[in-house]
């Protein structure tokens, strides 16, 4: 079947509605993966062009140019230099917008210079009207020796034409439209005569960037010492050169086959403007916008996430009434089932918190957030395009150090990756949940606030506070050179389409699940095991040593069974790991059940409520299915001291709120700072940090 | 004659860029229409004049007032 199939490379500036035309061509038959070794996302899809022929559609992050300055662009000059590439297009699709033709043009004189076979497709085309804007299309092909298909993404005008052009491919001029050699004649002579069979643009690119292609290699060109001998500061000004070519080029063919009349443009940016970038009224509806998303997310999600909670609750009874008791059964239901409902409860919240960041993305009002917090932001080291960070890191800290990557300046963007996982993720909300219901008082405080409700309004509080004091503190610390270079497009307001906040939703929750499903699933099902196994004498005959040591006590079956579980328990492997750190817990309150928790918190957060449950329930053999809760507040030292008290229990919070326990957020770090030293510095920093306010707490607490 | 940076237009004024040193400029500002020649207008500023959101060759950028000090220009409105 893949006989036929085109191989179609979807190239365009950030905010040309690119997205909607490839989620127009391809429907929901996408699919979402990773660049191997690297986390930019590779989103291809499968486009029905006729009976017999298909194509696959590639969308290649938004780039301004082939001249690329980060992570996410260099993926698409790697793909288009590469003629061996497994996804090596076959046709280009370059998608630009009406109203910012010019520029988007530069991109596609760029990658007809590649002599891939180019479509250009206009998008927006129904805004022309209220923009006063005209284009004559066969004056432009001409002009650009391309094929144009005018395109509305939001009424799907055009599609149709694109997928025509795609069927007839074959008929796309492939030519360059611009001659960039003449930026240096005599520097491009002397690379020809070197390499008479590549075309030069292909080398003025692989000598401007860090990329290999095909057959010639980076490092083939440094030996021919007389290309290297260009200082980056004279390749720099032909760069400079070549954008002046390029926009005199196209200046030429928009003056022939492109008109705008502004008398007839309608002017909704500059209303808009006017308030949302206001020096008073832009903060105070940025802050109100704030409110209500964190509303939303505790608030508006509580009866959802309650269902998730109870249905699984129930579940779990159901399969345990049903299956016959046995070990297949407890891993089943205590880790199993258990650990996939502790990842769905967040389900609700992450469902929210991303509608919300994709609607204010995709109607451009994020870029006026990045315009009204650079300032205040750089006061502690870190840039306007950090607040996207650190509001998604409310949810997760994974997709939020992600969403870094467009932050041009180092040292900024390595301060917004460090302080990040300080902000209260979703993965803290169980382990607060619970925490706080066994230890703080439901009551009033203050006549109108309930005791618990404002405890966890203080964790986020201070979560927020400790990035921005960590970022003001690193910022003095860390030294790191770096320019700024900081260019933010503030891009027209649109209407949100609902299909492409809808398919984003859908695509990050998607793989919030599975990522961080298959941890905790692989954990549950790890710790079980730990926990009904054991070395030695003690663990195999627990039972006979229990009933030797009781023999003279009165004793029911159910207190016999219990104490002999606790035993096993003990001298289980887990019980042995958590027995060998107590010391160092204990001065924080906890025993070493609770140190378990926090072993294996340290896969993840959300671990805790589970590995609790697991433990709790393999360490008594009643068979009512009581609530971990429940269980938690009976917990009682040997000495009969309760385990869960105010002190232990805010001294938890604290070792939770600080703790740098997440391993896929550290693998992103490392993957993202391209080292090991900085998700080092997290772990033992924010641990550190945890360790000593946990100490205070429960010293001064207790 | 006085000059002036894109960093001294008032809201709302219009310049002619005239010159800027190459080194200082990131790549993207230049290929986003920052060249010699092309117009540019203020089109609001964020509290302490940092940064400045302006409209240049058709474009509408923000850039930080350190990098629009580098860039001179003519004003004619």
């Amino acid at each position: 079947m893949s006989t036929n199939m085109l191989k179609v490379a979807l190239i365009g500036n950030p905010n040309t509605g690119k997205t909607s035309v490839f989620n127009h061509l391809t429907g929901l038959h996408q699919h979402v993966g990773n660049y191997p070794g690297i986390t930019v996302e590779k989103k291809t899809g499968i486009c029905k062009l006729s009976q017999h022929q298909k194509a696959k559609i590639i969308d290649l992050p938004g780039t301004y140019s082939l001249n690329t300055s980060s992570l996410d662009e260099d993926v698409v000059i790697e793909l288009l230099m590469n003629k061996n590439n497994e996804d090596y297009p076959d046709v280009a699709i370059v998608v630009s917008e009406v109203e910012n033709l010019k520029r988007n043009l530069l991109l596609f004189t760029q990658i007809k210079d590649l002599e891939i076979p180019t479509i250009l497709v206009i998008n927006m085309a129904d805004r022309m009207e209220l923009k006063g804007i005209s284009i004559n299309v066969s004056v432009l092909e001409k002009e650009l020796n391309t094929k144009i298909a005018l395109v509305s993404s939001r009424t799907k005008e055009g599609i149709e034409t694109i997928l025509e052009l795609l069927k007839n491919h074959k008929n796309l001029s492939s030519e360059s439209c611009i001659d960039a050699t003449q930026i240096d004649k005599n520097y491009f002579e002397k690379l020809k005569t070197t390499f008479p069979n590549q075309s030069l643009y292909k080398l003025w690119l692989a000598i401007t960037h860090d990329v290999n292609f095909g057959k010639i290699e980076k490092n083939e060109l440094k030996e021919e010492t007389s290309f290297v001998t260009k200082t980056t500061s004279e390749l720099k000004k032909l760069q400079h050169r070549e954008t002046i070519i390029r926009y005199k080029f196209i200046n030429d063919a928009l003056k022939k086959g492109y008109k705008v009349d502004k008398t007839k443009a309608t002017d909704l940016r500059s209303k808009l403007d006017r308030v949302l970038t206001h020096r008073i009224f832009g903060y105070v509806i940025f802050f109100s916008l704030l409110l209500l998303i964190f509303q939303a997310i505790f608030d508006w999600t509580t009866v959802p996430m309650e269902f998730i909670d109870s249905s699984f609750a129930s579940l779990g009874k159901w399969v345990r009434s049903t299956l016959e008791p046995g070990d297949l059964t407890d891993l089943l239901v205590d880790g199993v089932i258990a650990g996939i409902g502790g990842v769905l409860i967040f389900v609700p919240q992450i469902v929210f918190l991303f509608i919300f960041i994709s609607v204010l993305e995709e109607s451009g009002y994020m870029s006026r957030v990045v315009f009204l917090m650079d300032r205040i932001m750089r006061r502690f080291g870190m840039s306007g395009k950090s607040v996207v960070p650190l509001v998604s890191g409310t949810a997760c800290a994974i997709p939020a150090i992600m969403a870094t990557r467009n932050i041009e300046n180092w040292k900024e963007r390595l301060i917004t990756i460090l302080v990040t996982p300080f902000t209260t993720c979703s993965a803290r909300l169980p382990v607060y949940a619970i925490l706080i219901a066994v230890v703080i008082p439901n009551k009033k405080v203050l006549g109108i606030f309930n005791a618990q409700g404002l405890t966890l309004m203080l964790l986020y509080v201070l979560g927020f506070a400790s990035a921005i004091i960590a970022a003001y503190i690193l910022n003095k610390i860390v030294k790191v050179k770096s320019k700024s270079y900081f260019v933010v497009e503030m891009p027209n307001y649109k209407l949100p389409m609902f299909k492409n906040v809808f398919i984003n939703v859908f695509e990050k929750t998607k793989s919030f699940i599975f990522e961080a499903g298959k941890i905790i699933l692989a954990i549950s099902i790890v710790l079980w095991f730990l926990a009904s196994n054991g070395p030695g004498e003690k663990f195999t005959n627990g039972a006979a040593i229990v009933k030797n040591e009781v023999v003279n006590q009165q004793l029911s079956q159910s207190e016999l069974d219990n104490k002999i579980a606790s035993y096993k328990l003990e001298h289980s492997y887990i019980g042995i790991v958590g027995k060998t750190i107590e010391p160092v817990i204990k001065p924080l309150g906890y025993d070493w059940k609770i140190g378990i928790a926090l072993v294996t918190s340290f896969a993840a957060r959300e671990v805790f409520v589970g590995t609790l449950a697991t433990i709790y329930s393999v360490g008594s053999s009643s068979d009512e299915e009581e609530t971990i809760k429940d269980k938690m507040r009976q917990e009682v030292y040997a000495s009969g001291g309760k385990v869960f008290t105010l002190a232990s229990g805010i001294s938890l919070l604290l070792f939770y709120a600080f703790s740098m326990q997440c391993m896929s957020t550290l693998a992103i770090v490392k993957r993202e700072t391209n080292s090991w030293k900085w998700p080092l510095v997290q772990l033992f920093g924010m641990t550190a940090i945890a360790y000593i306010t946990a100490l205070l707490a429960f010293q001064f607490l207790k | 004659m006085h000059t002036h940076s894109i960093a001294t237009l008032q809201k709302g004024e219009i310049g002619i860029i005239q010159d800027f040193d190459i080194e200082s400029i990131p790549l993207k500002l230049i290929e986003m229409g920052c060249l010699p020649g092309n117009t540019v207008k203020l089109v609001q500023y964020a509290p302490f004049h940092d940064p400045l959101y302006i409209n240049i060759n058709d474009s509408f950028v923000a850039i930080r007032k350190e990098i629009a000090m580098q860039i001179s220009i003519v004003k004619i409105v």
